[in-house]
């Protein structure tokens, strides 16, 4: 079963700028596949090309095996970073507008119930929450039972519970058995909602995979947290280390014989904290911790 | 045509509901036509106005010509003059070549008063009477058929010129891009909405005025509604074109300010360009609004038909598909 959108050496170029150099990658139907990169890595850039929203420069995009055509347009669902709507609109009118533009839509109740637009259906668009916002755009994206759906950064600017609230959005319309392309800042929302993800910076791919199988291939074994007030390692400290602001993080694969030679120091465990390492760990690994504009 | 009639009902929705806005378009012209329409009534003009035709010496030394406070003006059309009789516009023709006659308006007092004086400076020679009858022209219904074109103008221009480029700029054009409907669709109910609009307020405007002020309309009300939708259509596309690929409210509105001042002063919404700078009136040609001002006058105040303001409508027409050919060649979504 060929894989429901494949790219192969997409390219853009813009004056000056390679935006998108060679990416390829394949997503299997039914998984949310995450797009994660710092600002200006491509990655905007290459979901537009993949939603047909830009032209690539070269490459091929195909959707289920085959080059997009103009019924892709109706099979699929995008829901932009940030979009505006028409003025004085209520939320059931945008709904209905859009709905209008599609063969088949859902209908109107389906799509109520499952973004939870009950409370804001007659209120005018202008006047919705950030979080009501992002609901009703992730039902416009939905209204034509797309196969496919595309969610740009669809949580940045919402709080926790508003941020935890559409995750759980997303994973109930997943297990609809929809296929979710995500791009997301954020690590956390990453490991909890993909499958598989890609870490671009500077137009290329520069990881593929599960995050699980991500995290074993770059980090073996655990992190330690101490105060940099509890130990300052020597040269001949066996285990890699990082100093950040008030916090030393040491890296092993070896927990207990690690907190053996730090107990043998005298160091204070009290304050010790074990983590694994997380999709942040190996982003900042991959991509570096210069601030990015 | 349900994507059409969806997007027509959306962008009515979103001017009706805009109560700002909806208010404006009512009360900008409603202030300047009550305002001229007060600032010229009252006494009117101080002088009394005779068209005189005549060929060289034919007027001798009628005394009648030596009279003070009224203004004897030259005419060669006597046809011309005639009409401006009927509209009050002179108050008496005077006929001075073969048998002396004159014309004056039974409706216009100050025809009545010039008689009398006519017959006493001239001794009790009595000359031929021709009576004519018509309304006033006043100012204000020579200038109604220009403010409510130029409210057009501006309701067209920066309804459908602004609207698109403020779409564009917030991400509205985007989000239907990705949508499978097609930009001659969108367009389409565009024109529709805003060209329904326009022509509704411009009628609730013409009734509601009309019966406070009473205007003139000598020409047909079908005729002058035939001038005002295509002079809407012509204006809407013009609004097209210039927000067809504009990316920003500022440069829209630098825009449409280019396209609408020179109108407003050019167009003779105010005043006549005759006599002024030949040039000047050539200019004033290529803007459509010049051509809907005169058919719009010629039908309400000349009492023309569509046959007579047939040169107009043809260079709105050929406006209209070139505006909005070029328009859509041009539009696009981002």
């Amino acid at each position: 079963m060929p894989p429901i959108l494949e790219v192969k050496n997409l390219v853009k170029l813009y004056p000056r700028v390679k935006a998108v150099d060679g990416v390829s990658l394949s997503i299997r139907e039914g998984i949310c596949f995450g797009l994660l990169g710092p600002n200006g890595a491509g990655k905007t850039t290459t979901v537009e090309m993949m939603e047909g929203v830009i032209a690539p420069t070269a490459g091929e995009i195909l959707y289920r095996g085959a080059p997009t055509s103009a019924s892709f347009k109706l099979e699929v669902g995008i829901q932009f970073q940030s979009t505006v709507l028409q003025d004085f609109l209520t939320t059931r009118e945008v709904l209905e507008l859009f709905g209008s533009f599609y063969p088949k839509s859902l209908p109107l109740e389906e799509l109520v119930e499952m973004c939870s637009l009950g409370e804001f259906l007659n209120r005018d668009n202008r006047k919705l929450s950030g979080g009501q916002k992002q609901r009703l755009f992730l039902a416009l994206a939905l209204v034509n039972d797309p196969k496919l759906l595309f969610l740009d950064e669809p949580t940045t600017g919402l709080d926790p519970q508003a941020r935890q609230n559409f995750w759980r959005l997303i994973q109930s319309i997943k297990a609809k058995g929809k296929t979710i392309v995500l791009t997301t800042h954020y690590m956390e929302e990453a490991q909890v909602l993909c499958d598989e993800i890609a870490i671009m910076d500077h137009g290329r791919i520069l990881e593929l995979g599960a995050p699980a199988e991500l995290l074993r291939k770059h980090f073996k074994g655990a992190r330690l947290e101490l105060p940099l007030t509890a130990f300052t390692p020597g040269s001949d400290f066996p285990w890699r280390f990082t100093r950040h602001p008030g916090r030393l993080d040491i890296e092993t694969e070896v927990v207990n014989d690690t907190i053996q030679y730090l107990i043998q120091h005298n160091v204070s465990l009290s304050e010790m904290q074990v983590k694994n390492p997380t999709l942040e760990d190996l982003f900042l690994e991959l991509t570096g911790r210069e601030l990015r504009g | 045509m349900k994507i059409f009639f969806a997007l027509f009902k959306a962008r009515n929705r979103e001017y009706l509901r805009d109560r700002g806005t909806l208010a404006w378009n009512f009360a900008f012209p409603l202030l300047v036509i009550f305002g001229f329409a007060l600032g010229f009534s009252g006494a009117g003009r101080q002088i009394y106005k005779v068209g005189v035709v005549q060929s060289t010496g034919a007027a001798g030394e009628m005394a009648f010509l030596k009279t003070e406070y009224v203004q004897f003006i030259p005419v060669t059309d006597i046809k011309q003059a005639l009409e401006k009789v009927r509209h009050h516009q002179f108050d008496m023709v005077l006929d001075l070549n073969g048998p002396k006659r004159y014309w004056v308006n039974e409706t216009n007092p100050k025809g009545y008063v010039l008689e009398r004086i006519l017959w006493g400076s001239e001794g009790g020679v009595r000359y031929g009477k021709e009576v004519l009858t018509g309304r006033e022209i006043r100012y204000i219904d020579w200038l109604l058929p220009g403010l409510l074109g130029m409210n057009m103008m501006f309701s067209c221009l920066f309804g459908v010129g602004y609207v698109i480029v403020r779409y564009r700029k917030g991400g509205i054009l985007r989000r239907f891009k990705v949508t499978p409907i097609h930009a001659g669709q969108f367009i389409t109910a565009q024109v529709a909405s805003r060209w329904v609009l326009v022509l509704a307020t411009t009628s609730i405007l013409f009734v509601g005025t009309d019966l406070i002020l009473d205007f003139v309309v000598y020409g047909s009300l079908l005729n002058l509604a035939f001038v005002f939708a295509l002079g809407t259509l012509c204006m809407i596309s013009l609004g097209l074109l210039i927000a067809s690929r504009t990316q920003n409210e500022e440069l829209a509105g630098g825009l449409l300010n280019l396209g609408t001042i020179p109108m407003m002063f050019l167009s003779e919404v105010w005043f006549s360009l005759e006599g002024s700078n030949p040039w000047l009136a050539k200019l004033a040609q290529i803007l459509p609004l010049t051509h809907i001002v005169h058919a719009a006058r010629e039908v309400m105040v000349e009492g023309a038909g569509l046959w007579d303001v047939m040169p107009d409508m043809v260079v709105l027409g050929a406006m209209t598909l070139v505006f909005t050919a070029m328009g859509a060649w041009l539009f696009r979504w981002e």
